[in-house]
C-alpha cells in the first residue's frame, strides 16, 4: 500500500481534488472570490489527466458549458458563489428537468447581491432549495472540514452521476479557506459511480423512461442514440408534450427519485446524543463552534448535544426525529437570519421549542455565543 | 420531402410549427442538404440550439440535439465542442437569441474560433413571442414593442462576427438556397467558427406590421434586395444603396480552440508545463 | 398520369403561395385554400424551385434516374 503523506490543504483544493479523484474531467467557471482557488487548481490538473477547463465569458456560461460537456459523457463541475450561483440559477432547472448529471460547487459569501466576497456567510440554504423555479428535486451536501471537502465531493459526483441530477456541494467562506492537516484515501479505496448508459439498440431508447428505477440510462452524445434534450416539459422520448397526465407523470418521477433513494442519499452525524436535553442543529463551520460548545458544556455537566445534518437537502428529518427523545429544547446557529431552522421548526416543532442564534455580520459564529445561548435556553 | 433528405429528419415530427410561409422550413432543408452533401459522419453530429421560433429546428432533425436556454446555445455547445472535439457541432440560432441574450456568448464563441458551425435564422423580429424588436430590427421598422418604428440602432451580425474573430462569414437567404447550401458547407469545412447568416422572412409578426406583403412577397425581396459579394465588387457604390450582401463575407482560417487545448494537453503530460 | 412532374403532399401543405409564385412555367397554383394545386404538368420543367422554396415539404419533384 502507497505511503501517505499528510498534507496542509486549503478547503477550495480538497474540493478540486475531491473532483479529480471522482473523475470529473471537465471544469467551465467564471472568476468568482471565494470560490476561484477551485477554477484555478482545475485549470492546472485538468490538462495533466487529458482533461478540459474552460474559463466562460460569464457565470451563465459556465454552467451551460458544463451542461453541453456532461452530455458527452463527462463527469463536471462548476464553481461559483453568491451573485455567481444566483446568476446559474436557470441552467440549473435545466439540469435538473432535463436530468443531466452535473455538481455545483458554492463557497457561500456574504449577500444579498455583492455583499461581502470575502466574508463568510451561510445565507444561500434556500436558495440551494428552491432557487431555479418550478418545483423540482435537488441534493445539497455540506461539508464542514477540509477533509470532508474531499470526500463530499466525491459524493456529490457519485450522486450526480446514479441519480442524473445536478448536485450542490455547499461550502462556507471559512470551510473554503481553512487549512487542515488532511490526508486523503488513495482513490483505490474510493467507491466511483458512474451514470448508467443504455444497452439497448438506439430505435428502443427512451431516455425519460419511467421505469421502477426512476432513473433512466443516459447515452453520451455522438454513440448513435440520437436522443433530443430539451427544456420544455417532454415525454418518456424527450420530445415536448402539452399532455398533462404525461407531465404529471414525469414530474411526479423527477420528484420521486430523489425521496425514492433517501436512504442513500442521507448523511449526517450526531455528537452526544443519547441524553441531551438541548439539542444543537448545526452545519458547516458553523457546527465547530458548536461542536466546541457542546465540549466545554458537557464538562459543566450541561446535556447537551449536537445533530449536523450533512445532507442538507433532502433534509434528514427521520434521522433528526429520532435524536429527540429527551430534548427539551433545539437551538440552531447559522450565519443566515434563520434559514434550515424553518425545516427544523417544521420537523420538530410537536417535540420542542426551536430556537435560532443567527449572525449575518461577516463574522463567524463563535463556541462562545453558541453555549451563551444554550445558558439562555437552560 | 424529398427522400434523399428524409433520413435526416424526424419525418413522424412533421408537419413542423411554423407559420405559413415562414422561411425557417427552407433554411432547416438547406442545412439537412448541407449536412448531406459533406458526408460528415452523422452519427457524431449534434445540433443545439437556444430559444425561439429558429430554436425549434432541431427537434425535426435526426441527430442528437440539445434544445436548451434563451441565449446559452453558443454556451451548451462549446461544452459538447471542448469536451469532445471529433464531434460535428451545429447550432441553430437566431436573431434575438444570439445577439441579445446570447450577445455575450456569441462574441466569445467567434473570439475563441471555436469549431462550431452556426446557422442564425435571422428574420428580423422576436416571432415566438408575437413581434417585438430585436438587435436585428432595422432602425425605423414597427414591432409589437415600436409601433412608431423602431429607435434603437441595429447590428451588422456578419459584421459583429467577423470583428469578434470568427473565421469563416457567409450570408445566405431562403430566396438563395443553393448558395445558403453552399455557404452552410464551406461553413463545415471551415475548422473553427464559421456564421452562416440565413435571412428568412416572418410574414406573421415582421411583414405583417412592416407591409411587406405576402411570404411570397417577402420572399421575392429577398431576391430582389440580394447582391452577390463577387458582383458587388464590380458595381458603383450607388447601385448598392438599400441592398445587401449574400456569399462569404470572410474566410481567414486561423488556430482552433479546441485543437490549440489538445496541443496544451499534449505538452503539459509531456513536459509537464 | 405516369409522367407527372411532381408530388404535393396536401397535408403538408399550409396554403403560404411561395411556390406558385415563384414557379417560372406557372405550372402549380393555388386552391380556394391557397393550397398547391398541379394545374399544368405539362408546363411544368422540374426546376425545382418550388421543391426547395417550400417551407413545408410539401412538394417533391419526380427527377429522371441518372
Amino acid at each position: 500500500m502507497k505511503k501517505r503523506k499528510a498534507r496542509l490543504v486549503q478547503g477550495n483544493r480538497a474540493c478540486a481534488e475531491g473532483a479529480l479523484a471522482a473523475g470529473v474531467r471537465f471544469f467551465a467557471g467564471y472568476p468568482i472570490t471565494p470560490s476561484t482557488e477551485i477554477a484555478e487548481i482545475m485549470s492546472e490538473e485538468l490538462p495533466k489527466l487529458g482533461g478540459k477547463f474552460i474559463q466562460m465569458e460569464d457565470e451563465i456560461g459556465g454552467m451551460t458549458c458544463i451542461l453541453g460537456a456532461a452530455l458527452t459523457g463527462k463527469k463536471v463541475l462548476t464553481a461559483s458563489s453568491g451573485p455567481g450561483i444566483s446568476l446559474k440559477q436557470e441552467a440549473i432547472g435545466y439540469a435538473a428537468l432535463a436530468e443531466i448529471p452535473c455538481v455545483i460547487v458554492n463557497v457561500q459569501r456574504l449577500g444579498p447581491s455583492t455583499g461581502g466576497p470575502t466574508s463568510t456567510a451561510q445565507g444561500d440554504i434556500m436558495q440551494a432549495r428552491w432557487g431555479t423555479h418550478g418545483d423540482h428535486p435537488i441534493i445539497a451536501l455540506c461539508p464542514s472540514s477540509v477533509y470532508e471537502c474531499f470526500t463530499l465531493t466525491v459524493t456529490a459526483v457519485n450522486y450526480a452521476e446514479k441519480y442524473r441530477t445536478p448536485v450542490y456541494v455547499l461550502l462556507d467562506e471559512i470551510i473554503g479557506h481553512m487549512r487542515e492537516k488532511v490526508e486523503f484515501p488513495d482513490i483505490s479505496e474510493l467507491e466511483i459511480i458512474d451514470r448508467k448508459r443504455p444497452d439497448c439498440p438506439p430505435v428502443d431508447y427512451l431516455p425519460y423512461k419511467i421505469d421502477k428505477t426512476l432513473i433512466p440510462a443516459m447515452a453520451d452524445f455522438g454513440t448513435g442514440y440520437k436522443w433530443h434534450v430539451t427544456g420544455l416539459m417532454h415525454d418518456e422520448t424527450g420530445f415536448p408534450t402539452g399532455k398533462p397526465e404525461i407531465i404529471d407523470a414525469q414530474l411526479k418521477r423527477l420528484m420521486n427519485k430523489i425521496e425514492k433513494y433517501e436512504d442513500e442519499i442521507l448523511l449526517w452525524e450526531d455528537i452526544e446524543t443519547d441524553d441531551a436535553e438541548i439539542l444543537i442543529v448545526a452545519y458547516g463551520s458553523t457546527a465547530r463552534s458548536a461542536v466546541e460548545a457542546v465540549e466545554n458544556l458537557r464538562t459543566e455537566g450541561i446535556k447537551v448535544g449536537l445533530f449536523r445534518p450533512i445532507t442538507i437537502w433532502p433534509f434528514p428529518e427521520k434521522a433528526l426525529r429520532s435524536k429527540l427523545e429527551n430534548v427539551k429544547h433545539i437551538i440552531v446557529p447559522e450565519m443566515n437570519y434563520g434559514q434550515l431552522s424553518l425545516e427544523v421548526e417544521r420537523v420538530c416543532k410537536d417535540k420542542a421549542p426551536v430556537s435560532g442564534l443567527y449572525k449575518v455580520n461577516s463574522l463567524p459564529l463563535s463556541p462562545n455565543e453558541v453555549m451563551a445561548k444554550v445558558r439562555e435556553v437552560l | 420531402m424529398r427522400p434523399d433528405l428524409q433520413h435526416l429528419f424526424r419525418m413522424e415530427k412533421l408537419p413542423h410549427i411554423w407559420c405559413p410561409g415562414c422561411g425557417h422550413g427552407i433554411i432547416t432543408r438547406a442545412i439537412a442538404e448541407a449536412i448531406n452533401e459533406s458526408g460528415i459522419d452523422l452519427d457524431k453530429t449534434v445540433i443545439v440550439s437556444g430559444i425561439g421560433c429558429s430554436s425549434r429546428a432541431p427537434g425535426y432533425m435526426n441527430f442528437d440535439t440539445l434544445h436548451t436556454l434563451h441565449g446559452r446555445a453558443l454556451a451548451f455547445a462549446t461544452g459538447v465542442k471542448l469536451a469532445n472535439p471529433e464531434l460535428n457541432v451545429f447550432v441553430i440560432t437566431g436573431d434575438g437569441d444570439a445577439t441579445a441574450i446570447g450577445g455575450n456568448h456569441f462574441i466569445h464563441a467567434a473570439r475563441r474560433n471555436i469549431d462550431l458551425t452556426v446557422i442564425l435564422f435571422n428574420n428580423n423580429i422576436y416571432g415566438m413571442t408575437g413581434g417585438q424588436y430585436s438587435p436585428l430590427t432595422p432602425t425605423g421598422k414597427m414591432a409589437a414593442t415600436s409601433p412608431y418604428g423602431n429607435p434603437e440602432n441595429n447590428f451588422d451580425v456578419a459584421a459583429l462576427a467577423i470583428a469578434a474573430g470568427a473565421s469563416f462569414v457567409a450570408r445566405g437567404t431562403a430566396f438563395h438556397d443553393k448558395l445558403l447550401v453552399n455557404s452552410i458547407k464551406e461553413g463545415i469545412k471551415n475548422k473553427g467558427f464559421s456564421l452562416i447568416e440565413a435571412l428568412s422572412m416572418c410574414p406573421t409578426s415582421y411583414g405583417r406590421r412592416n407591409k411587406m406583403g405576402s411570404a411570397a412577397d417577402m420572399i421575392k425581396h429577398l431576391k430582389d434586395n440580394a447582391v452577390n459579394v463577387v458582383t458587388a465588387q464590380k458595381l458603383p457604390p450607388e447601385k448598392l444603396e438599400g441592398k445587401f450582401l449574400i456569399g462569404t463575407l470572410h474566410y481567414k482560417p486561423y488556430r482552433e480552440f479546441t485543437e490549440e487545448y489538445d496541443k496544451l494537453i499534449a505538452r503539459v503530460q509531456k513536459e509537464g508545463k | 398520369m405516369a409522367d407527372k412532374p411532381l408530388d404535393i403532399d396536401q397535408k403538408s401543405c399550409k396554403g403560404c403561395g411561395i411556390c406558385y409564385s415563384l414557379c417560372p412555367k406557372k405550372a402549380i397554383t393555388g386552391d380556394i385554400r391557397g393550397k398547391v394545386v398541379l394545374s399544368a404538368p405539362d408546363l411544368c420543367s422540374r426546376c425545382g424551385i418550388c421543391e426547395s422554396h417550400c417551407p413545408d415539404y410539401a412538394i417533391f419533384v419526380r427527377r429522371e434516374k441518372k
